[in-house]
């Protein structure tokens, strides 16, 4: 297939010749009888991202990423589009802001609209204690050169008139603000990764299940899939939802819970908020849609969990933290729920790493913020992958952690993995 | 989902706070010995993550603030079997 440079020039080219130019977006392929230098288990975000770095930044691409369905089906097509850099811990801030760093050139690097809109986060503030703890934080990111701003409640009453500023249980009494954070268009971040790596030359390989690994002597030499044995070099896995289901076919253990999170649209509205709002008191996270669908979630659903949906209960949680902070959703009809499959780790932090297979790789336990670490874990699975050495952002995303007493525990509730 | 407690009959889920695998009970006991860490490690952080019948540990706080160990299917969130976990650790050779 021949490269199609997407521009403003080629749309107007199109749209006078009858629309008769458009190719697929990307390739679909079959394995190849001779196996691969690397296999991305795993097409979503992360592994489409991983696959296209791999190609682009370290010139393998001999690659194939293995899809159970199709490509971008998985959490990546069912988060609440949140991008933002706002953590506390060494471990994770510079992680994450390189993710925004890389989120902001997205769409020059790919040549593809993800419609990036750095609407930016507010996160409200509800206690003088929660103050104190959110200037800490806002501290740690100006380490980080993330930006941030503190607004007073005056300040967000002025910009936000529909906020319940003075809510009996949960008044507002001020916000810290990333203007830099926003919002992406979900499913064009898997299409432009896809895209991305399938014009370097990845075979993007869907319908295609690993149903086992080869290991020989400690050593894992492929994989067995519904279309056949393929070998590999190096096998990276990146399934986070299924972790556990798919590295219990190597033997491996992991320091993960699976957990269903839902999130909420309502109707479409007019425009209401022009930025994402999160409830401090309780768990509530909000935006607004480009088509006006205020778009939100909250807590996970607290138990084990591989069913993609949730309960009743959790949906009333979710919806009364809205109410406390914004009343006005409560005229709003909600009009889609769903559920996606969270890999909770026990401190509610990543992984990036090797493991006690060698050439077997693995990332996963992104609990429920994996969408806005989509370019910085692909950037930094595909430098493990290429280096057998972790990327200076990510070296604190081992899977030993717990061992050596290193957790990263943002919210410090310890090896709950329901809580974090 | 309900959750069918032996001895209170048919209670919404909602009641009831989750804790996790019914591993859980088992913590190790030889802490006095260096090589406990390891089972310690093991013990608390690492999980078999079942995908289907998975026996959890359900404390039912809004109740009688009974332990029960509850068999769910993980993937159809089908409850199979619910047990006091009194009865499940003793059964285990433990303590209450």
């Amino acid at each position: 297939m021949s490269k199609t440079r997407y521009s403003a020039f080629k749309v107007l080219k199109e749209a006078l010749t009858g629309h008769k130019g458009w190719e697929p977006t990307w390739r679909d392929a079959e394995p190849k009888a001779d196996g691969y230098d690397v296999i991305i288990v795993g097409g979503g975000g992360h592994g489409l991202a991983t696959a296209y770095y791999l190609a682009k930044n370290h010139g393998i691409t001999n690659v194939a990423v293995l899809e159970k369905g199709w490509i971008g089906g998985g959490n990546v097509g069912r988060n609440t589009t949140i991008i933002r850099s706002n953590y506390l811990l060494p471990g994770n801030e510079p992680f994450y802001e390189f993710s925004l760093q890389l989120w902001e050139n997205l769409e020059q690097d790919l040549n593809y609209n993800a419609m990036v809109s750095q609407r930016g986060i507010m996160n409200l503030i509800h206690s003088d204690a929660q103050r104190d703890a959110f200037i800490r934080r806002g501290n740690g990111m100006l380490f980080a050169d993330a930006g941030c701003e503190y607004l007073e409640a005056k300040e967000v009453k002025e910009r936000y008139p529909f906020l319940d500023m003075n809510n009996a249980r949960f008044p507002i009494k001020a916000a810290l603000a990333q203007p830099r954070g926003g919002t992406v268009r979900h499913d064009a971040v898997a299409w432009g990764y896809a895209r991305g790596a399938s014009d370097l030359g990845v075979d993007i390989i869907q319908n295609c299940e690993v149903t086992g690994f080869n290991i020989e002597n400690g050593k894992c030499l492929g994989v067995q899939t519904t279309k056949g044995d393929i070998k590999a070099g190096r096998v990276g896995v990146c399934v986070a939802g299924s972790s556990g289901r798919v590295m219990a076919k190597a033997g491996i253990k992991l320091p993960i819970e699976s957990h269903v999170l839902q999130a909420f649209v309502t109707e479409g509205l007019k425009p209401v908020m022009d930025n994402v709002i999160t409830f401090g008191a309780g768990h509530f996270y909000c935006s607004q849609s480009d088509k006006g669908g205020l778009v939100f979630g909250g807590d996970i659903d607290a138990y084990n969990s591989y069913a993609q949906r949730g309960n009743l209960p959790v949906v009333e949680d979710v919806c009364s933290g809205g109410m406390a902070i914004m009343p006005m959703i409560g005229r709003a009809r909600l009009l889609r729920m769903w559920g996606g499959l969270m890999d909770m780790s026990m401190d509610g932090s990543p992984f990036i790493d090797s493991t006690e297979i060698d050439e077997l790789f693995f990332n996963g336990g992104w609990c429920y913020g994996g969408f806005k670490a989509t370019p910085a874990s692909g950037y930094c699975y595909a430098h493990l992958l290429a280096t057998n050495s972790s990327h200076e952002v990510a070296t604190a995303y081992k899977l030993d952690r717990f061992r050596r007493g290193a957790m990263i525990d943002e919210k410090g509730v310890g090896a709950q993995p329901n809580l974090h | 989902m309900i959750i069918n407690h032996p001895l209170l009959g048919p209670r919404d889920s909602e009641e009831f706070v989750y804790l996790g695998s019914t591993d859980l009970i088992d913590r190790p006991t030889n802490w006095e010995e260096d090589a406990s860490s390891e089972d310690f490690y093991q013990y608390q952080y690492i999980r078999d993550n079942i995908a289907g019948n998975h026996r959890e540990l359900w404390y039912h706080e809004q109740g009688d603030q009974s332990w029960l160990v509850v068999t769910r299917n993980t993937i159809t969130h089908e409850i199979t079997n619910v047990e006091l976990a009194q009865d499940v650790s003793r059964a285990m050779g433990r303590g209450k």
